[in-house]
């Protein structure tokens, strides 16, 4: 069990309101799985997939993640932590404008005590896994949504998580360029061993993935409990 | 440092901003170069001055004259360890612009009392044999091009010389003195004391300043009080003061320079301080999903916080390093004016504390909004 959830609640304080997003919600998925989740706009995916990234804590509950008990983790632990286990991939690919492709994907490797040369190299095949061997140099401006979001899989990536969270991954993008992002999803999935949580909202994209679980008002839905 | 191409693509990713706020920032280290040259400048006067001499003036005003006959009276406080005297000649070298510091002195007394002014023995001499010689400053001969052996026409703006009706007094010049220990000295002149109180058409019998040195430096309060006991209500009262307190009050009568300059740099520096704290924080609010960004990929709290710590560092710094380059380039133009040669090291060296200054103060508040920042809220546009 690489994602372990027990009775796991998150509730928001705006003010003098309080909010409960998420109501004491268990979940597990298996190493080597590859998750759909969906469900209506609002219904906590987003939340559920922070606190699974290590993005956020719980309120209650516990989260174990690739044997680490995250909501006991001090801020800078947690930092390491993800660096270390998990890669993000987001609906908007959030890649830094300034850096070329291969700047954005060596950016998690300055955390580690790698060489330049290393890096380098590391970025390198990374890019070439997503294809995007040829586009090294250039900067997101100058590359397609699809290709940026193919930067961005290459960003989560290069430090070797085992686990992928992916928040509607192609939201953004046209039916064919989503089919090949999910596609490329499948390949790291099957062929690499990733683990991957992937939010979305397409029928179709879910379909990419070895099962689907459904979420509504903050719990998920009975017949898709593993 | 990995971090490098990082913080340098960071910087320039709005390039007509950072150049921007790149030239604001090195126009007021270039002007805070420059007048803090020019103020140390006058500060090196100060801190040169000799602990062991006093200044003896009239207390009337520094302009005014004393009688020669205080001399013997001087001499006998205890403690004093020799008296020599110089006075206002008010030379240029024929335009105005070309000020010279000429002063009629006994040598061997001023000598004495001086003796970091150094002159060859056998100049002395001929100083003392031809009593119209004139002994330059090394800096005013190599300036002028004289040689020894040249006679050469000082204009005096004070003093006519009664043998010949006019201000225009012809000198040999018999030798060259160095003041090894602030070469800003070497821009001056020594001549007789005789041949100047015989050839002035008034003022015969005065001196304008007496030069005290004493044994003990920590009695120089004691004795420059003792000294102007002695001529208290009589025609012409005294002021004694260190050598220090001298050249300080000289300065002030061009104004008090170090306040001028601190005044102008704090005003500069206080503008500075707002234009670079808006870029920051304009830059860091800019990049608030990129910092949640770097914050998702595993950089601490701390890490991020030093990022934009370094970049508002990178830019201060450079920006601060060709200000006062360029201050240093152009400073000993300022040669002739001011008579210093190179930008103190320690104008330099404080310039470069400031800079780190203005960076963390802008910097600061932008980097604890990077610090605080909340990854969740701040990738939800929160
Ligand atoms: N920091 C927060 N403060 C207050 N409310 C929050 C916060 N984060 C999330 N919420 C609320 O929690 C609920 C679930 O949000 P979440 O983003 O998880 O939904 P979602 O299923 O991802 O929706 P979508 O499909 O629109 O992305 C929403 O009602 C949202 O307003
Ligand atoms: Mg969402």
């Amino acid at each position: 069990m690489i994602v372990s959830l027990k009775k796991v609640a998150k509730r928001y304080t705006r003010g003098k309101e309080t909010v409960e997003v998420l109501h004491s919600l268990d979940l597990g998925i298996e190493q080597g799985d590859f998750v759909a989740l969906m469900g209506p706009s609002g219904s906590g995916k987003t939340t559920l997939l922070n606190l699974i990234g290590g993005l956020d804590r719980p309120s209650e509950g516990e989260v174990v993640v690739a044997g680490e008990h995250i909501d006991r983790l001090s801020g800078a632990a947690l930092a390491r932590w993800r660096a270390r286990n998990v890669g993000f991939v987001f609906q908007f690919y959030n890649l830094m404008p300034m850096l070329s492709a291969q700047g954005n994907v060596e950016l998690p490797l300055l955390l580690t005590k790698l060489s330049a040369a290393q890096r380098r190299k590391n970025a390198q095949t990374a890019l070439t896994v997503v294809g995007l061997a040829d586009r090294a140099r250039h900067k997101p401006s100058e590359l397609s949504g699809g290709q940026q979001q193919r930067v961005a899989i290459a960003r989560a990536l290069v430090a070797d998580p085992t686990l992928l969270v992916c928040d509607e991954p192609t939201g953004d993008l046209d039916r064919k360029t989503a089919d090949e992002i999910l596609g490329l999803l499948q390949t790291l999935n099957r062929d690499y061993g990733k683990t991957i949580v992937m939010v979305t909202h397409d029928p179709k994209a879910a379909e990419f993935a070895k099962r689907q679980l459904h979420m509504d008002k903050g719990t998920l839905v009975p017949g898709n409990m593993p | 440092m990995k971090y490098f191409p990082f913080l340098w693509a960071t910087l320039w990713r709005k390039k007509a901003r950072t150049i921007f706020t790149l030239l604001s920032i090195v126009i007021a280290f270039l002007l805070f170069g420059m007048l803090q040259g020019v103020n140390a400048a006058f500060q090196l006067g100060v801190d040169n001055a000799n602990v062991n001499r006093l200044i003896v003036t009239s207390r009337i005003s520094l302009t005014e004259a004393l009688p020669i006959s205080q001399r013997q009276q001087i001499e006998a406080v205890p403690g004093v360890a020799g008296v020599a005297h110089a006075s206002w000649f008010g030379a240029y070298y024929q335009e105005q612009k070309n000020f010279i510091f000429a002063a009629p002195v006994e040598i061997d007394d001023y000598l004495h009392v001086v003796p970091e002014v150094k002159i060859a023995p056998e100049q002395v001499a001929a100083l003392k044999q031809n009593r119209s010689g004139l002994i330059v400053g090394a800096e005013t001969m190599k300036k002028y091009g004289w040689k020894i052996g040249d006679r050469i026409p000082l204009h005096s703006t004070i003093w006519v010389n009664k043998y010949d009706g006019t201000s225009d007094w012809k000198f040999d010049i018999v030798g060259v003195y160095e003041f090894p220990s602030d070469r800003s000295q070497e821009n001056g002149a020594f001549f007789n004391y005789a041949l100047f109180d015989e050839a002035r058409t008034f003022g015969a019998g005065t001196v304008g300043w007496w030069i005290v040195s004493i044994k003990d430096p920590n009695q120089s309060a004691q004795i420059a009080a003792q000294i102007d006991k002695l001529f208290e209500n009589s025609q012409d009262e005294t002021k004694s003061q260190s050598e220090k307190e001298f050249t300080q009050s000289f300065l002030k009568q061009f104004g008090d320079i170090n306040f001028i300059v601190k005044a102008i740099l704090g005003a500069v520096f206080f503008t500075l301080l707002f234009l670079t704290g808006n870029t920051m924080m304009q830059s860091v609010r800019e990049r608030i999903p990129e910092l949640a960004v770097l914050k998702t990929l595993g950089f601490s709290d701390g890490k991020v916080t030093l990022l934009v710590l370094a970049e508002s560092l990178l830019l201060c710094l450079i920006a601060a390093a060709l200000g006062l380059l360029l201050a240093d380039l152009i400073f000993p133009l300022l040669k002739d004016t001011i008579g210093v040669v190179k930008l103190p090291t320690r104008v330099l060296v404080s310039g470069g504390l400031i800079a780190v200054l203005l960076a963390l103060a802008t910097g600061g508040l932008p980097a604890l909004r990077a610090q605080r920042l909340v990854i969740v809220d701040a990738l939800a546009g929160r």
